[in-house]
């Protein structure tokens, strides 16, 4: 059941022995094992509905969004959330399947924060939604614990200043972490729902600073 | 387990290619491997931690050749046929019979069970087990045991040996090294360990830098 070893394309063998199936074809292996849970009634079709239609429409970054416009605005609530970010966003509706217990990070001006999963790709769904590809692919996961300042700069743009402290979150544990990022300038008058709208994905991540950023940059 | 899979700190990786927005599935297999595995651990055929650490079985070459939902897909595959959930020759011959186009996924309707999936999306699974008796406290510096398990760890190879200090005591947690091998949840203290980046990366590290991990408290030892 194994695959060739002496392809010449993959001269390391990419398949494994100990797996129950060969390693190629994920798409027919999916089905494959889609059709057998059905059968058994361990899996509907419905079930399978519910849950990507929950990660495509409700579960996603505009949650974390809205956590943060609301710290923006409200000084008790953003002293809460960096006290007890379980709590302070639970209170805005939000927990559930992998973010149970959620700490969150302010970046300042001396203090850059930025989250990662060395070891799978932990990430805050209920707050972030699910992760993008380059997070959870090695290149991202290897180097920014190493080398936070280049990796920055190199693959998202950013210049960290040096005298600005880099603060890596390895997510070992079921703990997970999101960054705050800093208000942008010019934007006291706004709502809290037009601030929600200049909250990015990569800013609650730690791959982008608002901070430094106008309103009128961001939008 | 010493594996491919513990990233941090591995050169030669390529280029991380950022992409501002992205859609949260790409194709019809990402939604499928998704959705079953969050159907099949709800219903407690496997743990989390089992998910991960079968991931980590994986032949090197082949987790790093393949995509994450290939990972949970390869993870899933191990967990049911190992549980007895599918049989490996009962799959082997469905396998078979959809590359013939012999086969076809059937419908299926449970509205209880879709019911079931929202409440559990929404409502988690935690692994805080009380605040217990933590050996060591904030402000405390410790150290990271040298330590290379067959089995599932979350202590990354990067930080042991490592001194670095405690920021922050989170209460006692499920040791996922023990409930990846269905060795009960065994919970133990958890803490936040801040490590300078020189005490990771000696001279090669950049300047005004620190990593923050969690780590259990057996993971751990006064310096």
């Amino acid at each position: 059941m194994t695959g060739d070893h002496d392809d010449p394309d993959h001269p390391v063998p990419t398949d494994d022995p100990d797996h129950p199936v060969p390693t190629d074809d994920p798409e027919a292996r999916a089905r494959a094992l889609q059709s057998l849970l059905v059968e058994k009634e361990k899996l509907s079709t419905d079930a399978v509905d519910e849950v990507v239609s929950l990660y495509e429409e409700e579960v996603g970054p505009m949650n974390g969004a809205e956590v943060v416009a609301r710290a923006w605005s409200d000084p008790d609530y953003r002293e809460w959330l960096l006290e007890d970010g379980t709590a302070a966003i639970g209170d805005l509706g939000y927990t559930g399947v992998q973010g149970v217990d959620i700490e969150v990070k302010a970046n300042t001006p001396e203090t850059h924060n930025v989250i990662v999963c060395t070891l799978c790709s932990c990430y805050p769904w209920p707050v972030l939604g699910l992760p993008p590809t380059w997070y959870k692919s090695p290149p991202y996961r290897s180097k920014v614990v190493k080398r936070p300042r280049r990796t920055l700069r190199e693959a998202f743009d950013l210049d960290v200043p040096e005298d600005t402290e880099i603060g890596v979150w390895d997510s070992s544990s079921e703990i997970r972490y999101m960054v705050l990022p800093q208000r942008p300038d010019g934007t006291e008058g706004l709502s809290e729902t037009e601030l929600a709208e200049l909250v990015t994905r990569d800013s609650m991540i730690g791959v982008e600073r608002l901070g430094e950023q106008s309103a009128e940059e961001l939008a | 387990m010493d594996g491919v899979h513990d990233l941090g700190g591995t050169d030669g990786t390529g280029r991380v290619s950022h992409t501002p927005t992205e859609p949260v599935f790409h194709d019809g297999f990402e939604q499928r491997v998704f959705a079953m595995v969050m159907v099949t651990m709800a219903r407690r055929e496997y743990t989390m931690d089992e998910f991960r650490h079968a991931i980590e079985r994986m032949a090197p070459a082949w987790y790093l050749d393949s995509s994450y939902y290939e990972h949970w897909l390869a993870a899933m595959e191990t967990l049911l046929v190992e549980h007895g959930v599918v049989d490996d020759d009962e799959l082997y011959e469905r396998l078979e019979q959809v590359r013939a186009g012999e086969a076809t996924v059937p419908d299926r309707t449970d509205p209880d069970a879709a019911g079931m999936m929202r409440a559990v999306v929404e409502s988690g699974g935690g692994t805080y087990r009380g605040p217990g008796e933590p050996a060591f406290e904030t402000g405390e510096t410790v150290r990271v045991r040298n330590m290379h398990p067959e089995g599932h760890t979350r202590c990354p190879a990067y930080v042991r040996r490592a001194e670095g200090t405690v920021q922050e005591v989170h209460g006692t947690h499920v040791l996922p090294d023990a409930r990846a091998h269905q060795e009960g949840e065994s919970p133990e203290p958890l803490y936040s360990v801040r490590f300078d980046g020189e005490a990771l990366w000696g001279p090669d590290a950049e300047a005004n830098t620190a990593v923050s991990v969690d780590l259990w408290e057996s993971y751990l030892r006064s310096p």
